[in-house]
């Protein structure tokens, strides 16, 4: 139809009246001009793999976080003034105590919904923490990190820090035995420090430990410094995340060049938005249901008193393994004292492994030289030995881990304490490196396996018998969009244009550096399994039609002999061969 | 160029793309009667959303909180009722909201083009044109002298960030190498201020001890220490009173006479990183710190036998007063808790 009137109207045409909502929208645009941006982003394209729910997970937790705190602040006083507890919780009545364990002991027994808010906001942090890191493992194992993402991954590199130190100033704040006795330990940390140490603690505490400025302290660190940053720095998470656009999976129509997915307005708005809600429902359960940090069981913080089987918040679990199969070594010279039994596990050791894992993306792409931008995601495998090396990371943190609950490994599994921790002291050490080789090598076989796949069919579970007797499994070849997102990554040999080494990767006489770096490079992809040729798959496709050939006759028709399985009309069938 | 690169190159693609797979309609696209379905569905969701909400609220009201946690789940009933409704009206706005776009919205796949995230050669140049001609006009680069008086002034600055963080706490001094403990002082019960006879004590037996003059009141009987004061005493001066066989004892040189018929002091204090040390193993005279396992043996000066801790408990020296009671007999005679570098 044209766009020429089909009637003969007589009346002027008017102008349609604006809605409401529009008439608000121009309002605001006039002010604002959030046109050009939204004409942009309202529509945005995110592609959809569940694996990229899990920053979602800790995105939402954090807003629960806020919310939840913010419900906290209303009614907690963080103050170490001694008051007589008089709320209803009786076993405590009468007894002497900070002002802040007091309030945290109203909001838990006085305030109504204040223990669900206090338990949703314990388990939000835990679960804010352990979303971030299974997060971060997301995107180290396929590659997300790569240019041009490697800032992101330093900011988030950098929450995860701040969300731990959130975590620990938070569980800090009820001034309960068991919290207290974590910053006892944390002002010994302090002291460790050569130098400064005994100064940084007098300092932080306003005197001797404990002082009556700890709590107050990291009150205003943990509601005010610590969450500020973190919301700029998530801010700026998001803001790069929707510069670069998402990361997608190769496949089918999915290229570097190109993303696929679902427009943010009306999917995304819909399944993220009903994410957090969903998100903030599990946590509500969560809260409503499970006990968490029930701190009128610890009683009110006594420097002379101590529960038995002591333990930080599951994320500071593994800096304090360290620190418990540390052996007690000490220097003293010179009129100073030096204790690295808690210095280097405590102070230098995470710092340590934060400064390895912010700089992982820079590392691996000074070895590989591959300075290309990345928007594929690569499957773990087919980067052998960057898989390898988190795995490795994996296996030091998870043996430090539970080495921070070596006296319940030993309780719970009648084990001798002295053998665990002697164990493990040898353990951190060899067992990243077993995992790395263990992971490298099942990452080429899974490599070898894709590249069998592809040139041989997979395996259809359909046996067939040929003359002579013998049983072969027959293989189909895969489909097409299979076989093509089996193939669409990089070959290695693409990196092998480093300086330092010829067009194969085989060392010149050259700079040092570049020497160290060839001979990395090397390492990294030696063993990597590369997909086949064009070549060698028409070879294996024209061997395979070859087969179907030789198989043809045999479809449908039983060997020699089959004829008189009892299942078929036997009237005039004969043996063949006679 | 090697063979190797050239591959790379002409085949990064052995199987060319096949392109976008076609879109597949869902039940809900071309069946009537599934997408009314699927409208209703995410219509109830939420709704009984809404039931839970309402729910919430009486239960907000009408479920008593108090004093026993214990009542119900061990959590109490408010908390029960209050976390499920809230939990359950909050996820079906969630599970609703996802099934609606999934059932419902369009599901056809986008597709948008990405583009280099440098900006282009354009942009760079003019930009770096642009920032020329501002720090040319600023003149910053040909006077140095404003330059660097101005960079000199900036970093002075520093200063007062630093100093006006002076007064966040006293100096050390030699507060950790003091404790309230000093000749004559009892020792008595942590629980009750009750000084302690030797012949009060039985063999193994372990006593939680603190310095008397944390029960004692002065002229206006006020507590002589109370509140932080009392706080900070006590994480240094709490100590540990064990009864062995005289036998087992080893003492070491210099302290054969710091003990009172096999009763010895120790600090309380782990030299680790602090924490109050409280498992007595009769049997060995083993002392077990329980943040991190380190073990003292108190036959033996309360030297490390297993476990992080570097140094061994401190002791503290004992006699009996006239009345027969357990008194020290000097402060300790080292800092106890954890080391620090002026230690020495």
């Amino acid at each position: 139809m044209t766009a020429t009137a089909n009637t003969n109207g007589t009346k002027a045409a008017k102008v349609k009246k604006p809605s409401k909502s529009g008439a608000a929208a121009t309002w605001a645009d006039d002010r604002l001009g959030l046109g050009g941006l939204a004409k942009k982003n309202l529509r945005k394209v995110f592609p959809d793999h569940w694996s990229f729910m899990l920053g979602e997970v800790a995105l939402w937790s954090f807003v629960v976080l806020l919310l939840t705190g913010v419900f906290l602040t209303l009614w907690f006083r963080p103050s170490m003034v001694e008051v007589m507890y008089d709320g209803s919780y009786t076993q405590l009545r009468g007894i002497e105590m900070s002002e802040a364990y007091a309030s945290t002991l109203n909001i838990s027994f006085d305030v109504r919904a204040g223990l669900l808010m206090r338990q949703i906001h314990h388990w939000a942090a835990s679960i804010f923490v352990a979303a971030m890191m299974v997060h971060l493992l997301r995107v180290y194992f396929t590659g997300a990190f790569r240019k041009p993402r490697e800032l992101n991954w330093v900011i988030g590199s950098l929450l995860l820090l701040l969300g731990t130190l959130e975590g620990f100033t938070g569980y800090s704040l009820p001034d309960d035995l068991l919290s207290g006795t974590g910053i006892r330990a944390a002002d010994g940390f302090m002291k460790s420090i050569p130098v400064i140490g005994t100064y940084a603690s007098f300092f932080l505490f306003g005197g001797e430990f404990p002082g009556d400025s700890i709590i107050p302290r990291l009150y205003t660190i943990h509601v005010l410094l610590i969450p500020g940053i973190l919301l700029a720095l998530i801010a700026a998470h998001m803001l790069l995340l929707v510069y670069h656009k998402h990361t997608q999976w190769p496949g089918p129509g999915r290229t570097e060049k190109n993303v696929v997915g679902f427009p943010m307005l009306p999917v995304y708005a819909a399944k993220a938005g009903g994410f957090f809600f969903v998100v903030f429902g599990a946590l509500a359960l969560m809260g409503g249901l499970m006990a968490i940090n029930p701190v009128w069981r610890y009683g009110p913080y006594n420097p002379a008193e101590v529960t038995a089987g002591s333990q930080p918040d599951w994320y500071m679990g593994w800096p304090d393994g360290a620190l418990r199969i540390m052996p007690g070594i000490e220097s003293s010279f010179w009129g100073v004292t030096i204790p690295w039994n808690v210095f280097l596990p405590i102070i230098v050791l995470p710092g340590l492994m934060f400064t390895i894992l912010l700089m992982l993306p820079f590392i691996e792409a000074w070895i590989t030289g591959d300075k290309r931008e990345h928007h594929l995601l690569e499957r773990p495998r087919n980067a052998p030995t960057r898989t390898a090396i988190m795995v490795a990371l994996m296996t030091f943190y998870g043996l430090m881990w539970a080495a921070g609950g070596n006296d319940i490994i030993a309780t719970e599994l009648h084990l001798s304490i002295n053998q665990i921790t002697y164990f493990m002291r040898g353990a951190v050490f060899i067992g990243p490196v077993i995992a790395f080789l263990i992971a490298r090598r099942w990452c080429i076989s899974l490599q070898r396996h894709d590249n069998e796949t592809l040139l041989h069919g997979y395996e259809s579970g359909v046996i067939m018998r040929d003359a002579l007797g013998g049983y072969t499994e027959k293989h189909l070849p895969l489909p097409l969009e299979r076989a093509y997102t089996l193939t669409a990554r990089d070959r290695d040999e693409q990196q092998l244009s480093l300086p330092g080494t010829d067009g194969n990767g085989v060392v010149k006489p050259g700079s040092r550096k570049d020497q160290v770096r060839a001979k990395l490079s090397d390492w990294w992809y030696r063993n990597n399994v590369q997909k086949p040729t064009r070549a060698e798959l028409e070879e294996a496709h024209h061997h395979a039609e070859l087969e179907h050939v030789h198989d043809a006759p045999l479809e449908g028709h039983a060997a020699d002999g089959h004829q008189f399985d009892g299942r078929h009309d036997v009237h005039g069938e004969e043996l063949r061969s006679h | 160029m090697s063979d190797k690169h050239e591959l790379a190159l002409t085949e990064s693609d052995p199987i060319a793309d096949p392109g976008l797979p076609a879109h597949l309609p869902r039940p809900t696209d071309v069946d009537e009667s599934a997408e009314i379905r699927a409208e209703r569905q995410v219509a109830a969701l939420f709704g009984i959303s809404t039931i839970f909400t309402l729910l919430f609220c009486v239960a907000y009201f009408t479920l008593d909180i108090g004093d026993n946690p214990t009542v119900f789940l061990g959590l109490g009933a408010s908390n029960v009722a209050l976390g499920v409704t809230l939990g359950l009206a909050l996820l079906l706005i969630g599970i609703g909201a996802i099934q609606w776009a999934r059932k419902l919205m369009a599901d056809t796949e986008m597709v948008e083009l990405r583009h280099p995230a440098g900006s282009s050669e354009e942009d760079k140049a003019e930009s770096i044109a642009a920032l020329n001609a501002g720090v040319e006009e600023s003149g910053i680069g040909r006077r140095p002298l404003i330059r660097n008086s101005l960079l000199g002034a900036m970093a002075a600055l520093g200063l007062p960030a630093i100093v006006a963080l002076r007064d966040l706490g006293p100096l050390p001094g030699d507060k950790l190498f003091h404790t309230v403990w000093k000749k004559g002082m009892r020792v008595v019960q942590d629980v009750d201020g009750s000084p302690i006879k030797p012949e009060d004590m039985e063999i193994g037996q372990l006593v939680n001890g603190e310095p008397a003059v944390f029960f004692e009141e002065d002229a206006n009987g006020e507590p002589i220490y109370h509140g932080v004061e009392l706080q900070v005493e006590k994480a240094k001066g709490a100590v540990i009173i064990v009864r062995m066989q005289p036998d087992d004892i080893k003492p070491m040189k210099g302290r054969e006479n710091w003990g009172v018929e096999g009763i010895l002091c120790f600090s309380k204090i782990c030299t680790h990183v602090g924490c109050p040390i409280s498992l007595w193993e009769q049997q060995t005279h083993h002392l077990l710190c329980p943040c991190h396992q380190s073990t003292f043996d108190l036959a033996d000066g309360g030297r490390v036998i297993f476990g992080p801790a570097a140094r061994s408990l401190p002791q503290l020296p004992m006699a009996v007063d006239s009345e027969g009671y357990l008194v020290a007999t000097s402060d300790f005679t080292e800092p106890v808790g954890p080391s620090f570098w002026e230690r020495g």
